[in-house]
């Protein structure tokens, strides 16, 4: 279990070209693709898990060989959380599209209209007395960020 | 007194499945939700009274023995978080209730909301209780997923991106620190943190920065760490007011708490941790000075949330006793204080109807009782004297100040940010107390399940919750002395860590 162990270079280049394709993936706006993304990576990431283990061996079960010769059953057992994990927060996040794709009419993530705001802000409004009615200037600065898709 | 340990988990999930079950009765659901929060504020003090005078407490779950078994530990700073969320939660589910009997009347009551709202309680207790690095990734995910669900419900277009922003990052997190777990298992061969802390330690020590490291940046994401911070401000403000009051208040200091028990017990040092004193420094300006450009109530908060993060994590990076006991103590204060301010805002945006600064006036005239319940915690989270807040600082200070001549700068920065805060929460205070009354204007999203500019119709109980919460600040303040105490006994243990290891491996070094 402890010690030094070598692992395959196979799986090790597969869990790095599934980061790879993850992390490329959630950098997408559209959230299919971000979906896709953490779908990759989750499938990386229990790879690795399951390559911690060490090199395979036989089925870890009690009076069936030596204790040397048995596969390492923790690291098995910690991936089968983390596919249940995964697979559940998937269909979430599937669900969660959905419900952008029908509220929004397609599943692209949207700008934060508050920051660009506050981006777009002539003057900093910062000072302790000034409550001044740029009121109005403010709203249609929203509404007009609301509409401006780029 | 092991089975102890256990009830604060699962005395959630139990009730969450109570919830469910009862979906038809909305008293039972709420009673349900009540008692099972008492209990564990209950079971929470015990816990804090018996892991002071005995050391920290072990259950072997199933059985098992501890680095095969998972186990669960109850020491002073584990225990003394519970008991602070455990009130907070409470507090914050009794104003839920209440604003949603005046909203929709006492015979409707959401099908998801309390189930969701005890899981994440379960989880909360789970990540503070929790002697094992997978166990807690699962207490992440319990306490993540049922937030992805509050913050998403019933939300209409405007708010949805937020709630993605939210789930992504989070999910982003939780791949690394899965990632992170796989790499300590194929190093080391186990994830108990109390055997880890003896074996990361005979690891090269490349390998152990690495480590380190990685856990640094899965739990800097969940605290709110700049850079790793950009999702919170975006995300918070959306939520229904009771809900933000919960995130606010407990999520951001779990993730604290993950790096403080990571980071103590596995990553010893000897020295203040350079890096983490460049990113406190950065988080604590970047919070404040981000705060100052709001015009939004809650953003303006959630940029104060993460700014005074970097309080905690200057603590943490001092890495001798007195720093990490001071963040301890911190953390306690500001899951009261920020839960506290997210609910006021939620009252104050009842009263006027909308978020924006500009556009409320006059409240010191019209609500002053809701003045005084905002003063307090603004006070507080200032740091002003006597208030709960100056307490905290004050041992961060002090502990920055004895550990060198850097940590004595960056102990200049927290004054500065203190400073910061308080001058963001006067402009808080002059637009919103001070002034002309305006109009409240009318709910500007009917869709959502947020009522505003309904002042006539916001019940007592919801002042009293909010009240309660103001008390529980106070009396940390009031019992500054005791509790100082106890997070300093923590701070000792914490890097001592043999009395931890001893607790759960049952033997000596």
């Amino acid at each position: 279990m402890t010690g030094p162990t070598t692992i395959n270079l196979a799986m090790a280049v597969t869990v790095g070209v599934l980061y790879t394709a993850g992390f490329y993936l959630l950098l997408q706006r559209s959230l299919m693709r971000v979906l896709i993304g953490v779908v990759v990576l989750g499938h990386g990431t229990n790879l690795l898990l399951q390559i911690a283990g060490g090199p395979p061996g036989r089925a870890p079960i009690v009076g069936t060989g030596n204790a040397e010769a048995i596969t390492d059953p923790l690291p098995q057992a910690l991936a089968l959380t983390a596919v249940v994990i995964t697979f559940a927060l998937t269909t979430y996040l599937l669900a969660l599209g959905y419900r952008s794709f029908v509220l929004v009419g397609h599943d692209e993530v949207q700008d934060d209209v508050e920051d660009r705001r506050i981006a777009t802000q002539k003057m900093p409004s910062a000072s302790l007395d000034d409550d001044q009615d740029h009121t109005d200037e403010d709203h249609t600065d929203e509404a007009a960020t609301r509409q401006d898709p780029s | 007194m092991t089975a102890l340990i256990a009830l604060p988990v699962l005395l959630p999930i139990l009730g969450a499945a109570i919830t469910v079950i009862g979906s038809r009765s909305p008293t039972l659901q709420r009673m349900v939700g009540v008692v099972v929060l008492l209990a564990v504020s209950v079971i929470a003090v015990v816990l804090l009274v018996e892991s002071d005078a005995r050391g920290p407490l072990v259950a072997e779950l199933g059985g098992w023995a501890a680095p095969v078994g998972i186990s669960l530990v109850a020491d002073r700073l584990s225990a003394l978080l519970l008991l602070v969320s455990a009130l907070v939660t409470l507090a914050v589910l009794v104003y839920a209730i209440d604003q949603r009997i005046a909203d929709y009347g006492r015979g409707t009551v959401s099908t998801t909301f309390h189930p969701m709202y005890l899981m994440l309680s379960a989880g909360v207790s789970l990540a503070y209780l929790t002697g094992d690095l997978f166990t807690l990734f699962v207490a992440f995910e319990i306490m993540l997923t049922a937030s992805y669900v509050l913050i998403t419900r019933r939300t209409s277009a405007a708010k949805i991106r937020a709630g993605m922003t939210y789930v992504t990052v989070s999910l982003l997190s939780s791949l690394l620190f899965l990632t992170a777990i796989g790499l300590v298992y194929a190093a080391t061969g186990t994830v108990n943190l109390a055997d880890l802390a003896g074996r990361i330690e005979l690891l090269p020590p490349g390998l152990v920065t690495v480590l380190g490291l990685m856990l640094l940046v899965v739990f800097g994401i969940k605290a709110a760490m700049v850079p790793l911070h950009f999702w919170l401000p975006d995300s918070y403000p959306t939520a229904p007011g009771p809900v933000a009051a919960l995130f606010a208040g407990l999520l951001t200091k779990v993730g604290f708490y993950a790096m403080l028990r990571t980071q103590t017990l596995l990553f010893h040092r000897e020295e203040p941790w350079t890096l983490l004193l460049v990113l406190s420094v950065a988080t604590m300006l970047v919070g404040a000075l981000g705060a100052l450009a709001q015009n939004d109530v809650n953003r303006l908060l959630s940029f104060l949330l993460v700014s005074h993060i970097g309080f905690m994590l200057f603590g943490l990076a001092v890495f001798d006793a007195a720093g990490v006991s001071g963040a301890a103590l911190y953390a306690a204060h500001h899951i009261t204080v920020l839960a506290t301010l997210f609910l006021v805002s939620g009252l104050i945006t009842r009263r006027t109807g909308t978020v924006a600064l500009d556009r409320m006036g006059g409240l010191a005239r019209t609500a002053p009782g809701l003045a005084v319940l905002f003063a307090i915690p603004a006070l507080t989270l200032a740091g002003v004297p006597p208030t709960a807040g100056f307490v905290a600082k004050l041992a961060l200070l002090q502990a920055g100040v004895a550990a060198g001549p850097w940590t004595t700068a960056v102990a200049g920065v927290v004054i500065i940010a203190s400073l910061l805060t308080l001058y963001a929460l006067a402009r808080v205070w002059v637009r919103v107390f001070w002034g002309e009354p305006k109009p409240a204007l009318p709910d500007d999203d009917p869709d959502d399940e947020v009522v505003v500019g309904t002042a006539e119709r916001t019940p007592v109980p919801m002042y009293s919750a909010t009240a309660g919460l103001v008390a529980v600040s106070l009396a940390i303040a009031v019992f500054a002395g005791p509790l100082s105490a106890v997070t300093g006994r923590a701070g000792v243990d914490l890097l001592d860590r043999e009395p931890y290891r001893t607790a759960v491996l049952g033997v000596g070094p």
